[in-house]
């Protein structure tokens, strides 16, 4: 907890708090680093994979090879999710599977299946980005700010 | 009659003469398998929504009990149920299908006991002859409410908890044959700072404690007087602060009569974290294991505690700790 968060409490609960937290299991830190790790590596691998196959059997180079590499990922991931495993590994492999594109893929096909009782427009349409909105919007908004940041240092001269 | 501060004692002693606890797939790979009246393989119960499957949870329990007490649900004037979809649907729903006068009531978990302890103070007081209490809670559509959708892989840490798929309904009537609702007490509400909703036991453990404890000043009763006192979703990070923070307040009650709905439910090779929870959690671990143990003889005279966390997806979005309750109601033979 934060040190602001934890003074807005009185005393008592203050000390509550420490005699709970002494009596909590804590998350496995370690454990969970090394999986996500592992996990995060073997997508990557993989991705790297599909990289070389597309560009060794299809007309693909290092920059092009990227879009269908993604879409592969991006198609896998969606079919785990649909088919009800995806969770299962991830609470598993923690950010192993969260980082990687897989888990935004995983992000809007799950609130997407999750909202298909309220309907295809309110409910797939108005949730399907309710977990990856923020992602973008502040995607979007960081890209924006190191791009003028970029126009500006390019204006004074460059590096 | 009122004892004490927050307490009530029925002297006409209103009897359970019927319950019923119906269970999802994952209840009926645990602990308690047998003592549910019907365990449903489907999460969806063949519902085109996990709402609908928690209202069709809900309507079989009180059918079930119903049927098991022996009376025509004419003959039944209240009905009072709550759970943990928005705007308690699920109970106003199966209110609409039973067609019994309805009272809504929301304490989160503990509106299994809530509910029982109104229902017993209705009949024992001789404003219903006979008055049903019921609750649910559906794993996927809680999840959906409180927290992720259902398949996003979101890791969970240890002290989260499991949600109960699952309803239990009890009759209370004024004769009869079965468990009697001997006293109830009413808790207040607790908040101490917790605001991490995946550590639910942590945050409703001082609200079980405040309840037991004024149970016992109120009665004047001690954990001897019980078989055991049962908390109703503590799980097991809960259970363990809970009965810690008795000992620091000087009461005593040995480790074998202390237990917990949440850590009894599942099998320990579930993987359910800290154990269950959610208001059929300890509703159908009492009205099904509890009160057929009760009824086989091997129990006299038990304590539940169901344990409620008063919070909502906006209060935790808001950065609102987390405010809890516990309501006791003493079952005996």
């Amino acid at each position: 907890m934060s040190s602001k968060k934890r003074k807005e409490l009185t005393p008592t609960q203050q000390q509550y708090q420490d005699f709970a937290t002494a009596r909590e299991p804590q998350r496995p830190l370690l454990k969970n680093c090394m999986r996500a790790f592992l996990v995060g590596g073997i997508i990557c691998t993989i991705g790297q994979g599909l990289m070389l196959f597309f560009m060794t059997y299809f007309n693909f180079d290092e920059k092009t090879a990227g879009n269908p590499t993604v879409a592969v990922l991006v198609f896998t991931s969606i079919l785990f999710t649909s088919l009800g495993f995806y969770d299962h590994i991830a609470q598993w492999a923690g950010a192993g599977t969260a980082v990687p594109v897989t888990g935004f893929a995983n992000t809007i096909a799950s609130a997407a299946l999750e909202h298909k009782s309220e309907g295809y427009v309110l409910g797939v349409g108005g949730n399907m980005f309710k977990l990856a909105g923020p992602v973008i919007v502040y995607g979007v908004f960081s890209a924006f700010v190191v791009a003028i940041v970029k126009v500006i240092i390019d204006m004074l001269g460059g590096l | 009659m009122l004892q004490g501060h927050q307490s009530w004692v029925f002297e006409n002693k209103p009897v359970i003469i019927g319950s019923a606890a119906i269970g999802g797939p994952f209840e009926a790979q645990g602990n308690f398998a047998a003592d549910f009246d019907l365990l449903h393989d489907d999460l969806w119960l063949g519902q085109e929504s996990y709402e609908k499957a928690e209202k069709k949870l809900l309507e079989q329990a009180c059918e079930t009990a119903i049927k098991k007490a022996g009376v025509k649900k004419e003959d039944i004037q209240f009905f009072m149920s709550g759970d943990l979809i928005n705007q308690i649907i699920s109970s106003s729903f199966t209110a609409r299908t039973l067609g019994i006068p309805y009272v809504g009531i929301y304490g989160a978990c503990s509106s299994s006991m809530e509910g029982l302890a109104l229902a017993s103070l209705m009949v024992d007081s001789r404003f219903a002859t006979l008055a049903l209490a019921g609750t649910s809670s559906h794993n996927a559509a809680a999840e959906k409410q409180y927290r992720y959708p259902t398949e996003y892989g979101a890791q969970k840490p240890p002290t989260a908890q499991w949600t109960v798929t699952g309803a239990g309904a009890g009759v209370v009537a004024q004769l009869g044959d079965g468990p009697k609702v001997t006293s109830a007490t009413i808790g207040r509400v607790v908040d101490m700072g917790i605001s991490d909703p995946f550590n639910m036991g942590s945050a409703m453990a001082p609200a079980a404690v405040d309840t037991i404890e004024a149970h016992f000043r109120d009665l004047n009763v001690s954990a001897a007087d019980y078989d055991f006192i049962a908390t109703g979703d503590l799980g097991r990070v809960g259970h363990i602060i809970a009965r810690d923070l008795l000992k620091k307040h000087g009461i005593d009650i040995p480790e074998e009569k202390l237990t917990d709905c949440g850590m009894l439910i599942y099998k320990d090779t579930q993987p359910v974290f800290a154990g269950g929870s959610g208001c059929a959690c300890a509703a159908t671990t009492t009205y099904g294991h509890f009160l057929n143990r009760m009824r086989r003889g091997e129990l006299k005279k038990i304590l539940v505690v169901a344990t409620g966390a008063l919070l909502s997806p906006m209060s935790y979005q808001q950065k609102e700790t987390i405010p809890c309750v516990a309501h006791a109601v003493s079952i005996e033979r």
